[in-house]
């Protein structure tokens, strides 16, 4: 809420500066987001009389005034329309200075001399926009300082507040506070009811009450709708930030900042019989007062006539039913809705209004009444009328309760930490309104007024206490708990453990959005339907990822498209899938890799990043937790058919790595080759204790055995006989060559391998390792074909 | 016998003429070696006088132990020398770039939470972490967030067909961390969050820690102290913080958190907003099943980017998101 300094200032006045006041009010809970000058920068501007206009000799537009500054007279040269002699306006003189650093000169325009400016208000920073002068009353003292005159030296500051502080979303209600941090009394306007000047009134029946508790009615006749508002009004509803419409509206306007009582006014001769509140029909039509139709659902509160919705309640009236130049009679609406039943239903319509925006957080069900005197009084004062009684329907069992609350002396000072004492408790209480209802034997019951939603609870009253007490005045204390040993997993290997290998290997973390694009996922896994959001924030974020990849893919693009070589990143996170029963969220590691080997240097020739380069990775990372783990060729959709593995770890499926499909690159927008994993987080960091055995320390023995195979024959399928064929002391295998070429005949492949025994107590004899050698080459060769290369 | 002194003088010249040790190696053989004249000349001693033989033969011998000296002394000389040549050989331009070794980095989130959970974690707070796709009871209700409560329009929330929604905050992850577990509890959910709003200063995802100490006594001025100390242990600095009262529905009192942020041209302090937290509300305790009337708490919560941003000076929140390895690499 926007609210002028001033105006809060006329209700309580405390001996501090703006900047010591935003200070207060904001450390009270009261955010202040900002504070603005009421106008623009001006000087040497007094209220100018025109005497005379004349037509300018030269130009048809430009007219030749005589403007009184009350002690002389000055030829002006003015290209206002609505000049006219007897017409004051704020006179900008020779030696003014206007915003903008504008000087005003001594100036000669098409050959006449002018001496100043007469000002539009917008050339004084008074509005965004204006057409013509700016006309001021007939009372106007001529001659005054504009500034003086309009009372310039303030400022509009804008309070953020929280939804449950609606008490301070008026005048009154700052003040309150501000009276309450400052101990000073308020300085309130009177408000004495005004007495019907006739007995004219208006049917109001509330269908609705417990949407609608209170509602009251006035209806004014003949009233001038062309009388114009005062200049004091206007500018209040100014640096509050309303325009000024007619005295009807600025008069509720300018109540509902008062008071934080919302108000509407009916053109009387528009209502057909009788005012109803009620539930909208199905699709009930209405036009509203921004000129929008729209269909109404049957959650919603309406004022209607005998025949239709004439307002959606609380939040915005009618175009035809609304005050118009033709108004004589009206009809003054000042009503109680339930913030429940109002709740959510403007935004529902993509409505937001300063009613709505009040009615929702609740408005002070006790302040209707005062409500519609202050505006009669105001009306009348401005606009003439002849009111008639006020028209009070309210079911007073629907009004809000406000149970007592019970609050315990002693637990102020268990929750903030600090004795205050009694007294000042009851103060601070008190002085907020909140009455003391009785004594307990250990603390208060607490009536809590009209005007506060947020209290309900013994710590709502604490927060009270302590937020005027000052919470910076709050001692700071270290907390006292127990211990609470945790116990600690050593299988678990901590995820920062992971990322920081990662980061050693030379992978960059990346952090990705975990809602992609649906065509990237679809290309990626057109199998998989992924979890499409309601409400996405754009199409290409729609869908939440079934796979970091999606994410990574477009770090790399997004990199390649800035020259960068090399790429190798990672990223942690959860992935979405739809499971049989629910959702599944997955915490994987995934990684992507891209470009060279090496960085570019001297002492290393680059070449691409290959599989191997990945697995290396994915083996030292795997290695971290220990068990055994295994790569099985395997097939997924985004993966290039031959490059395409699954990883096992003890046995069970972890993940997945391989080359991206090349048919992917220019969907994906990527150059290739790109390298692609992905594991499964919590089977990956689940390890084992490490056991000691003992060291042997008899000798090992080594035979290296060539073998020539069939190119498909995989090395681990060898490797698997091998191990299994050479028993128990084997400790080591190890392939240190693949030979293809001159003494292979074409189709094959030599595959060479040290293998390795070692006895725990006995030195191995030769003939026993040549026995198992024998029987592994047997074996080799019945399940592969292999021969030995001599 | 008379030559033996010219013998011992050509050793001595040819000893020092040698070049490399292969050359001395000659000398030696030529000189001292089983038909050099040295040995000739012991050989020769038979034929002396045998009242002779001694002396003639410690001569003899101090003439050969004299040539070995020299060959001893020279080789010294001479494996210096070529020690010294190979060092030389083998010098290299220290200034040349190692063999690659290209080090990654962590994200600066990753950084930045992990900062916060090891201040946290010292203080033996556990870390807890949860589902992403939250339920509206955990997201909202239980946090004492009613369908129609105008808090809710604090946070945009992102939905899905099913009911279900990604999580506006971590603090669902406390809910159901207490639901399973018994108090007193201290832990801190770190996490990704999501709000439906994108522009200069959001993004449509966002990282949170939020933190929870319950315990039997707890207050506003145990927080305060936690608060600051946090602060000025991540910051690495003595800041001025203050507590401005505020609303979260979850907590009561509630507080939002300035740190002193530089000075304005009067002077002033800047302050600027950096976590919000309180104490928690009741209605949370026991929608989570905490006892109420034995146990009390505090609880806060930090947007990790903000602080990323403060501490390590990056201007625009959208990059963290970008992965940009120029942007990355700047937080190795």
């Amino acid at each position: 809420m926007k609210f002028s300094e001033q105006w809060l200032r006329e209700w309580v006045n405390p001996a501090v500066d703006t900047q010591e006041l935003v200070t207060q009010i904001t450390m009270a809970g009261l955010e202040v987001d900002g504070v603005e000058p009421v106008s623009g920068a001006f000087y040497g501007v007094c209220v100018g009389l025109v005497k005379s206009v004349a037509r300018h000799p030269d130009a048809e537009k430009l007219s030749v005034c005589q403007v009184s500054n009350g002690d002389e007279d000055f030829q002006v040269v003015c290209g206002a329309q609505n000049v006219r002699a007897g017409l004051k306006v704020p006179f900008a003189m020779i030696g003014a200075v206007l915003p903008g650093d504008f000087k005003i000169k001594k100036a000669k325009l098409r050959g006449v001399e002018s001496l100043g400016m007469l000002c539009a208000a917008a050339e004084l920073g008074l509005a965004d926009s204006s057409e013509g002068l700016m006309e001021l009353p007939e009372d106007a003292p001529v001659g005054k300082d504009f500034h003086a005159y309009l009372n310039l030296h303030d400022r509009a500051i804008e309070v953020d507040l929280t939804p449950n502080r609606s008490d301070c979303l008026s005048i009154a209600g700052l003040a309150r506070e501000v009276g309450v941090l400052n101990r000073m009394l308020l300085n309130p306007p009177e408000i004495a009811p005004v007495a019907p000047a006739s007995d004219a009134a208006f049917p109001v029946r509330v269908l609705n009450s417990e949407a609608c508790p209170r509602y009251l009615g006035r209806v004014i006749k003949n009233i001038d709708i062309a009388s114009s508002t005062p200049l004091w009004m206007q500018e209040k509803l100014r640096r509050c930030g309303l325009r000024s419409i007619d005295p009807a509206v600025d008069v509720t306007n300018y109540v509902m900042l008062e008071f934080g009582q919302p108000m509407h006014a009916f053109d009387l001769d528009q209502l057909q019989g009788e005012i109803q509140v009620r539930m909208a029909a199905p699709e009930e039509e209405i036009t509203l007062l921004d000129g929008q139709s729209i269909k109404l659902r049957a959650d919603t509160l309406v004022i209607a006539d005998a025949d239709k919705a004439l307002a959606i309640a609380g939040v915005m009236g009618g175009e035809h039913s609304g005050v118009s130049g033709n108004t004589k009679d009206i009809f003054l609406e000042c009503a109680f809705f339930a913030p429940l039943a109002l709740a959510g239903k403007a935004r529902s319509y993509g409505l937001h209004t300063d009613s709505s925006h009040r009615f929702e957080r609740g408005v002070d069900f006790e302040m209707q009444s005062r409500a519609i005197e202050r505006a009669t009084q105001l009306l009348l004062q401005i606009a003439g009328g002849e009111p008639g009684p006020v028209i009070d329907v309210t079911d007073k069992k629907q009004l809000p309760s406000r149970p007592l609350v019970a609050l315990r002396y002693s637990k102020i000072e268990e929750v903030l930490g600090v004795e205050i004492e009694r007294i000042e408790v009851e103060e601070i209480l008190t002085r907020l309104g909140l009455h003391i209802d009785k004594l307990t034997k250990d603390g208060w019951l607490i009536k809590v007024p009209s005007y506060r939603f947020d209290i309900s609870l013994d710590v709502d009253l604490i927060e009270e206490v302590g937020r005027v007490y000052g919470y910076n005045n709050l001692p700071v204390t270290e907390p006292m708990t127990r211990l609470g040993l945790k116990p600690c997993d050593e299988t678990m290997l901590p995820i920062r453990q992971l990322r920081q290998h990662l980061v050693t290997q030379g992978y960059q973390e990346a952090v990705t959005y975990s809602f992609v694009d649906p065509k990237v996922q679809e290309a990626l896994q057109p199998e998989v339907t992924p979890i499409a959001l309601a409400n996405p924030i754009s199409s290409d974020l729609s869908v939440m990822r079934t796979s970091l990849w999606a994410g990574l893919i477009g770090a790399v693009s997004y990199n390649q498209k800035r020259q960068q070589p090399r790429i190798r990143m990672f990223e942690t996170g959860l992935r979405f899938l739809t499971g049989e029963d629910d959702i599944q969220q997955t915490p994987v590691l995934a990684g992507i890799l891209y470009g060279e080997r090496y960085s570019e240097g001297w002492a290393q020739t680059s070449r691409d990043v290959d599989f191997f380069d990945m697995k290396a990775d994915l083996e030292s990372l795997l290695t971290l937790t220990g068990g055994n783990y295994e790569f099985k060729k395997a097939e997924h959709t985004a993966l290039h058919p031959g490059q395409t593995a699954e990883i096992y770890k003890n046995g069970e499926c972890i993940g997945v790595a391989g080359a991206l499909h090349p048919r992917l690159y220019s969907a994906l927008d990527v150059n290739g080759p790109i390298y692609l994993f992905e594991l499964c987080l919590n089977k990956l960091v689940k390890g084992s204790v490490a056991r000691f055995t003992d060291i042997s320390k008899m000798p090992e023995v080594r035979r290296d055995l060539a073998i020539v195979v069939k190119e498909e024959v995989a090395f681990g399928d060898v490797s698997e006989v091998i191990v299994k064929e050479a028993g128990e002391w084997l400790v080591d295998l190890t392939l240190f060559d693949i030979y293809k070429g001159k003494g292979v005949e074409p189709g094959n492949k030599s595959l060479a391998m040290g293998v390795t025994w070692q006895h725990p107590q006995k030195t191995l004899q030769d003939e026993e390792i040549t026995g198992i050698f024998s029987k592994i080459v047997e074996s080799l060769e019945q399940k592969f074909g292999a021969k030995l290369r001599s | 016998m008379e030559n033996l002194k010219q013998l011992v003088d050509q050793a001595l010249a040819a000893v020092s003429l040698a070049q490399d040790s292969a050359a001395l190696d000659l000398v030696r053989v030529e000189y001292l070696g089983k038909k050099g004249p040295l040995t000739d000349l012991l050989k020769g001693l038979g034929k002396l006088d045998p009242s002779e033989r001694p002396a003639a033969g410690a001569k003899i011998n101090e003439a050969k132990e004299e040539v070995q000296a020299a060959i001893s002394a020279r080789k010294a000389v001479l494996d210096a020398e070529a020690l010294s040549a190979k060092l030389q050989s083998e010098a290299v331009d220290v200034t040349l770039p190692g063999r690659a070794s290209d080090l990654g980095g962590l994200h600066p989130v990753t950084k930045t939470m992990q900062r916060i959970e090891d201040f946290f974690t010292r203080a033996g707070y556990s870390v807890e972490v949860g589902p992403e796709i939250e339920d509206d009871y955990h997201n909202f209700e239980a946090l004492n967030i009613p369908s129609h409560h105008p808090a809710r329009a604090m946070h945009d929330t992102f939905y899905f067909d099913t009911g279900r929604l990604l999580r506006t905050h971590t603090s669902p992850v406390q809910i159901r961390t207490m639901e399973q577990g018994k108090a007193p509890f201290r832990m801190i959910c770190p996490g990704r969050v999501y709000r439906c709003d994108s522009d200069q200063t959001h993004t449509p995802m966002f990282h949170q820690v939020e933190g929870l100490l319950v315990d039997t006594k707890v207050s506003f001025a145990d927080l305060k102290s936690t608060i600051e100390e946090f602060l000025r242990v991540f910051f690495e600095k003595d800041l001025a913080i203050r507590f401005r009262p505020s609303y979260f529905p979850f907590t009561e009192p509630s507080a939002e958190v300035d740190i002193e942020w530089g000075r304005d041209d009067e002077g002033n302090i800047r302050w600027l907003e950096v976590m919000g937290c309180g104490m928690v509300h009741p209605k949370v305790f026991e929608a989570a099943g905490v006892d109420t009337g034995k146990y009390r708490g505090f609880a806060f919560g930090l947007g990790v980017e903000r602080l990323a941003m403060l501490r390590y000076g990056v201007n625009d929140l959208r990059m963290f998101f970008e992965n940009d390895l120029r942007f990355l690499a700047q937080f190795k």
